[in-house]
């Protein structure tokens, strides 16, 4: 009876480390510039993917790199302690490859899957649409099928895609029957540059500034029937799964940050000196510390957790939720209290800490609200 | 073509540096990396395998631990490594070292086209003694300080790096060549599929039991006992203190260092 196990693998280790040097080498020298500029950083996504880490959770054969929703839990947060919009990046791409390894076809796996891991292309995911946001199945973009030429006709706007104008292979979820509803949605994939596809506006966003926020504009744009990804009708079920998933790299993004923000704190408060010794010293502050460590560590285990039953293929549509809401909640919690140890200096953008504050804030936004994740938890929590 | 490169793992001495009291590093104290130096030699053969496709066989000496360094270069690019460890041979110094690996790899098999790569010094002993002792005992050529090898069939193009500038070296395989950390040369990451697969790789252990009877070893010049460097003392010399620059005239200043001079007694 000796069988939880909180330790990582040998394998898992590693990529720990390796996470940890690509992003105290790669990813913080760049972090303030991609925010400040609100530049993509797309030099850095090219060493991901040289690296192995844009293909994690997608077999070998496919050009990934095999290893699952753990290892992206590993990769993410490392990313997260150093810089947020890159670990939003990684974590937000691998949901269109992880939804057509799941749902696509053969032929499709073998298109596709390449690209979007050694490959180096971005890919995104696209659901939001200006009055389908937690109602997503309020989704108004359709894709007609034209019988002549097998080609879906696309038509509508998405909004706030995150890495939408950089993506080269788009999940992109529609209405193939608009009278069924939800019952008529589907998911297509579409690539960058087919006629009809263009990008709109990119927004100004309060942080992830490096994560390129984009609407999509499909105006008559014609994609070939094969591009159908599952069948015809199950576009929301593949959403909702797909979120499941996602929802634990948020958590993941959230512990990340939320464990590099206690970081800059520890090492402030034992440099900072005020009334003649370091704030250290002072049980104020070491009670924040205690309990933004605390917190975390809770946080982590859970997404960690979440992270174990979809790997080992258990329900975990609760505990994903779960764990997201948490460790978001955390996050802000944890940058909030940093900032405030920091004081004056945590306020001022020489420090990384006004720059987390403001990134830990969308966690508990995208890929589903706080609020809509206390539905999820109480839905499956009470259903009997 | 079979590339060996010699690797140590080092305390990381970018951060506290602690010593036992009887002098020697407190290694268990202090996080273990790949020499820095090693990782140039490391790069420089995995940029030739990319090249020419040649093996890369990652050779170490050190305790078992040790193996955790080996597998980071297979998830790095090599094919192989190379574990040689003992406890007969522990606290050897750089000659008893070199006897060692030159033996290991007298036994793995030197051919006509291989290399042996090394790291030119490791940061903890700084002797820069092991990499030349290991050609000399192979009785094969060294270049030592190389930032660039350029290699077609058997003859080898070595850039090495001095304090006044570059020298263009010619050498002939089988050769031995000393490696050295420079901004022209940046070690590549692990990759994931690297890592994924660097644990069902290759990794020969050899022993004092498969090396002992190698006729480059004599048994009683390895191991703490049979090395000939003792270390006499070792201390953290006292920091430097702050510099002062002077105010002034020039001549207020030659006052005021005199007079400065005197009161400390120097003149």
């Amino acid at each position: 009876m000796n069988r939880m196990d909180f330790s990582l693998t040998r394998e898992q280790e590693l990529l720990k480390k390796l996470a940890r040097q690509f992003a105290e080498e790669e990813l913080e020298p760049v972090a303030e510039e991609v925010d400040r500029e609100h530049v993509f950083p797309a030099e850095n996504f090219k060493k991901m993917a040289d690296i192995g880490l844009t293909g994690i959770g997608i077999p070998k054969e496919y050009g990934g790199s095999g290893g699952g929703t753990l290892e992206k839990v590993i990769a993410v947060s490392e990313f997260g302690k150093k810089c947020m919009a890159s670990a939003s990046i990684l974590s937000i791409h691998l949901i269109a490859p992880q939804a057509i390894l799941k749902y696509g076809n053969e032929e499709q796996k073998q298109k596709y899957l390449p690209r979007l891991t050694k490959g180096g292309e971005l890919g995104a995911f696209a659901l939001t649409e200006p009055n389908a946001g937690s109602d997503a199945g309020a989704v108004k973009t359709t894709a007609i099928l034209d019988p002549k030429t097998n080609e879906y006709v696309l038509n509508g706007t998405k909004c706030f895609i995150s890495g939408g104008s950089r993506a080269g292979v788009l999940v992109v979820f529609v209405l193939t029957e608009p009278k069924k509803g939800l019952k008529g949605m589907s998911a297509i994939i579409v690539e960058r540059g087919t006629p009809g596809f263009s990008i709109g506006k990119i927004e100004s966003k309060m942080g992830i500034a490096g994560s390129e926020t984009a609407e999509l504009i499909f105006e008559d744009c014609r994609v070939p029937v094969t591009n159908l990804l599952g069948k015809e009708g199950k576009g929301f079920k593949i959403a909702m799964q797909a979120l499941d998933g996602a929802r634990i790299g948020v958590g993941a993004q959230a512990i990340g940050i939320s464990e590099g923000a206690i970081d800059l704190s520890v090492k402030y408060v034992n440099e900072r000196i005020q009334f003649g010794k370091p704030i250290a010293n002072l049980q104020g502050i070491q009670w924040y510390i205690a309990d933004m460590a605390t917190k975390t560590a809770a946080a982590r285990a859970l997404v960690e957790f979440a992270a174990y039953l979809e790997d080992a293929g258990k329900p975990f549509t609760k505990e994903s939720a779960m764990c997201k809401l948490n460790a978001s909640e955390n996050a802000r919690f944890v940058t909030n209290l940093a900032l405030q140890i920091h004081g004056g200096y945590g306020y001022m953008k020489d420090y990384p800490l006004e720059r987390m504050y403001r990134d830990a804030k969308i966690t508990e936004i995208y890929e589903g609200t706080s609020e809509i994740h206390k539905v999820v938890i109480a839905r499956e929590v009470m259903k009997r | 073509m079979r590339i060996y490169v010699c690797v140590k793992q080092v305390p990381d001495t970018s951060g506290k540096v602690a010593v036992n009291p009887d002098g020697t590093l407190n290694r268990a104290s202090m996080a273990a990396i790949i020499n820095p130096d090693d990782m140039s030699a490391i790069e420089q053969a995995l940029k030739l395998k990319d090249a020419t496709g040649c093996q890369v066989t990652a050779v170490t000496m050190g305790p078992p631990p040790a193996e955790g360094m080996l597998r980071e270069i297979i998830a790095m690019g090599a094919d192989d490594a190379v574990l040689i460890s003992a406890r007969e041979f522990g606290g050897s110094d750089t000659f008893a070292t070199s006897q060692i690996i030159a033996a290991a790899i007298h036994k793995l098999g030197l051919g006509k086209e291989d290399m042996i790569f090394c790291g030119r010094q490791a940061i903890d002993g700084d002797t820069a003694q092991v990499g030349p002792q290991i050609a000399e005992k192979l009785n094969i050529p060294q270049v030592t300080y190389a930032t660039g090898i350029k290699k077609s069939e058997n003859l080898v193009l070595v850039k090495r790096m001095l304090e006044d500038g570059y020298m263009m070296i010619e050498v002939q395989a089988p050769c031995l060549i000393t490696c050295i950390k420079d901004k022209t040369i940046k070690p590549r990451y692990m990759t994931l599929n690297g890592i994924m697969e660097c644990y069902s790789k290759p990794l020969e252990v050899l022993n004092y039991e498969a090396l002992k009877d190698e006729p480059l070893i004599e048994l009683d010049t390895i191991g703490l006992k049979g090395s000939p460097t003792n270390i006499f003392k070792s201390f953290t010399p006292p920091q430097k203190g702050v510099g002062i620059m002077l105010q002034g005239t020039d001549k207020e200043k030659v006052d005021d260092l005199v007079d400065r001079l005197q009161k400390k007694h120097v003149i």
